[in-house]
């Protein structure tokens, strides 16, 4: 009876084991392989032949490429800040004030854009441009209508992850700097931004790649001579296999890596040093 | 001290207090709800000559209203929008349950994993997740394609056959644009939607609910699914709504690893409005596909409502 129970316990270790491994083989080997090819010499995607750097050189004179990364990392700096801006008060309005007028109707719509299919916000922003553009003759679609349609979706995300954070916050730390005379505008500078920091810093990068990624509503939106990186890639991607796609994904691939390992290492310490900090303050209460 | 502070700074504080609530729902209402309101509007016009026909018009003095329910008409009685519809669904709820089934045992395991072990295991679930989804999708092209290692892996070891027998494929040896592509992508780009909420979860539970199970005499096995199962099924349900509902919009995973047989309404929303030019009946179609989703998650929502208040 006890051998079995061993070997059953046993068992289910090395499966569990198991299981982790191959999901994790899952989730990583694709990207893998396409990291490998990129460095393929041949242009035929399912033959190895011999190592080679030629499609990142390629990549250097692929203006489409360039004009296109170009493009799609400005629209990710001003829709990600845009986005955290806007985020933020959102959040801030949802968690702090508990009544006012439309609350409901203004929390539905904050996170019905997660919900919302790409195609359909792509279309009724569109239909909404069009509608300006017969109105008013502007904006004519680009750079500032991508932006608008990524600001649109960033700002969800946003108010979400700031939201979550701002929830945990120990409401008392803001009352008691009104106590001491702070005015609202005070109380969020100096006691409430310190401690939402991180989650703000996770919301912009998360916002900043979901707009470096974004196809759908980039494609609804832009106009002639507004193609995005992502959109040169899918179109390229839509024809067939390229080694083109292979190399300048490598390049986003290592990029972000190496980005998400740096913002959660800083997080991390962010996150210690202020747990000392508030255990060091509030020592002497207990 | 509140309302002392309110009574000196009222209108300060209004100030302040309605421009936090005040740019963010005007920006809400102007490019979420009123974009919303034009597809509305535009699924009950017609097509003129040039242009959409106004719902509105004033002649002599008169105001009329045309609301055509023609487009309605129209998507019910073509039977390729209704099964656009049905396959989005399909494909929506085979994708939820691959991932379930991949997704559960891997959050179990890691819940499980020594506790040194679990902020590296959680950060290799969030980096794919982090990483562009369009390339995720374009890597299994690559695998998938003729002479891909994992098709040329499937077909040595005659799986293709299973998959054939399955229905999944249509010809033998031809893996890319069929059921199977679009699954494997769709199950493989959702999949830390699935683990996250089923971790965060499992992670929490209590332990000593399985030693008293053992102790009252459940195998291990027993225990699983008559104690850890019910207990995470609010992370189940968390995590099935994240799957399904952006399966059901899907477009980019369709478009590049699907094929003609796997029409998705994504993709009958895009090309109506780019191929046939026809926004009104794109818009028909995306109010359809709304009600669609609204359901699920009503249901879910009431479902979390009512849990919450048995919690209280």
């Amino acid at each position: 009876m006890k051998n079995r129970a061993l070997f059953s316990a046993g068992f289910a270790k090395i499966f569990g084991r198991g299981w982790l491994v191959a999901g994790f083989l899952f989730l990583y080997l694709p990207m893998l392989t396409l990291v490998v090819f990129s460095f393929n010499h041949s242009p035929l995607p399912s033959q190895w032949g011999g190592f080679s750097l030629e499609w990142y050189a390629k990549l250097a004179d692929d203006s489409e490429i360039l004009n296109g990364l170009w493009l799609s990392l400005k629209i990710a700096l001003f829709s990600a800040t845009g986005s955290v801006i806007l985020g933020t008060m959102a959040a801030f309005s949802l968690v702090k004030y508990k009544r006012f007028r439309g609350r409901t109707l203004f929390s539905g719509m904050v996170s019905a854009p997660l919900v919302m299919p790409e195609v359909i916000q792509g279309l009724s922003l569109l239909l909404l441009l069009v509608a300006m553009e017969h109105a008013f003759g502007f904006p004519e679609r680009g750079l500032l209508t991508i932006w608008l349609g990524h600001l649109m979706i960033g700002m969800s995300y946003a108010a979400i992850v700031v939201q979550a954070r701002l929830q945990t916050l120990n409401p008392q730390l803001e009352e008691a700097a009104m106590d001491l005379g702070a005015r609202p505008w005070q109380v969020f500078t100096l006691v409430t931004f310190p401690m939402i920091t991180q989650s703000l810093v996770s919301a912009w990068l998360l916002t900043f790649s979901l707009s470096l990624d974004d196809v759908v509503v980039s494609e609804f939106l832009s106009g002639p001579g507004a193609t995005t990186l992502p959109m040169v890639i899918f179109s390229r991607a839509r024809l067939g296999l390229a080694p083109s796609v292979n190399a300048v994904a490598t390049v986003i691939i290592v990029v972000v890596a190496i980005c998400v390992a740096m913002a959660s290492i800083w997080v991390a310490r962010k996150e210690r040093r202020l747990a000392a900090e508030i255990s060091a303050a509030t020592r002497d209460d207990s | 001290m509140e309302t002392s502070s309110r009574s000196r700074w009222v209108p300060r504080w209004w100030r302040g207090r309605s421009a936090v609530i005040g740019i963010p729902y005007a920006w809400l209402l102007l490019f979420f709800l009123a974009p919303f309101l034009i597809v509305a509007k535009y699924s009950v016009s017609e097509m003129g000559d040039i242009r959409v026909q106004d719902i509105v018009s004033v002649t002599d003095g008169v105001v009329r209203f045309s609301v055509k329910y023609a487009n309605y008409v129209f998507i019910a009685s073509d039977s390729l929008y209704l099964h656009a519809y049905v396959a989005s669904l399909k494909y929506a709820l085979c994708t939820t349950f691959f991932c379930l089934l991949i997704g559960y045992p891997f959050a179990y395991f890691m819940a499980r994993a020594k506790a040194s072990l679990q902020p590296l295991l959680l950060m290799l679930v969030m980096l794919p997740f982090w990483t562009s989804f369009l390339l995720r999708v374009y890597a299994w092209k690559g695998l998938l394609d003729d002479g891909g290692w994992v098709a040329n892996a499937i077909v040595g070891l005659h799986l293709d056959r299973v998959l054939l027998a399955m229905g999944l494929i249509e010809s033998p040896g031809q893996l890319m644009h069929t059921t199977f592509s679009l699954l494997v992508g769709m199950t493989y780009t959702y999949l830390p939607f699935m683990i996250l909420p089923l971790y965060a979860n499992l992670s929490k539970m209590d332990l000593r609910l399985l030693e008293a199970a053992s102790d009252l005499g459940a195998t291990p096995w027993v225990a699983f699914w008559r104690v850890t199962v019910p207990l995470s099924f609010a992370g189940i349900v968390a995590g099935s709504m994240l799957v399904f509902i952006p399966c059901v919009g899907e477009y980019v995973t369709p478009e590049l690893l699907g094929g003609p047989q796997t029409l998705m309404i994504g993709r009958v929303i895009w090309d109506e409005n780019f191929s046939n030019n026809d926004p009104p009946v794109a818009a028909t179609v995306a109010v359809v596909l709304v009600l669609l989703i609204v359901v699920p998650l009503a249901l879910f929502n009431r479902y979390q409502a009512e849990t919450r208040e048995k919690r209280q």
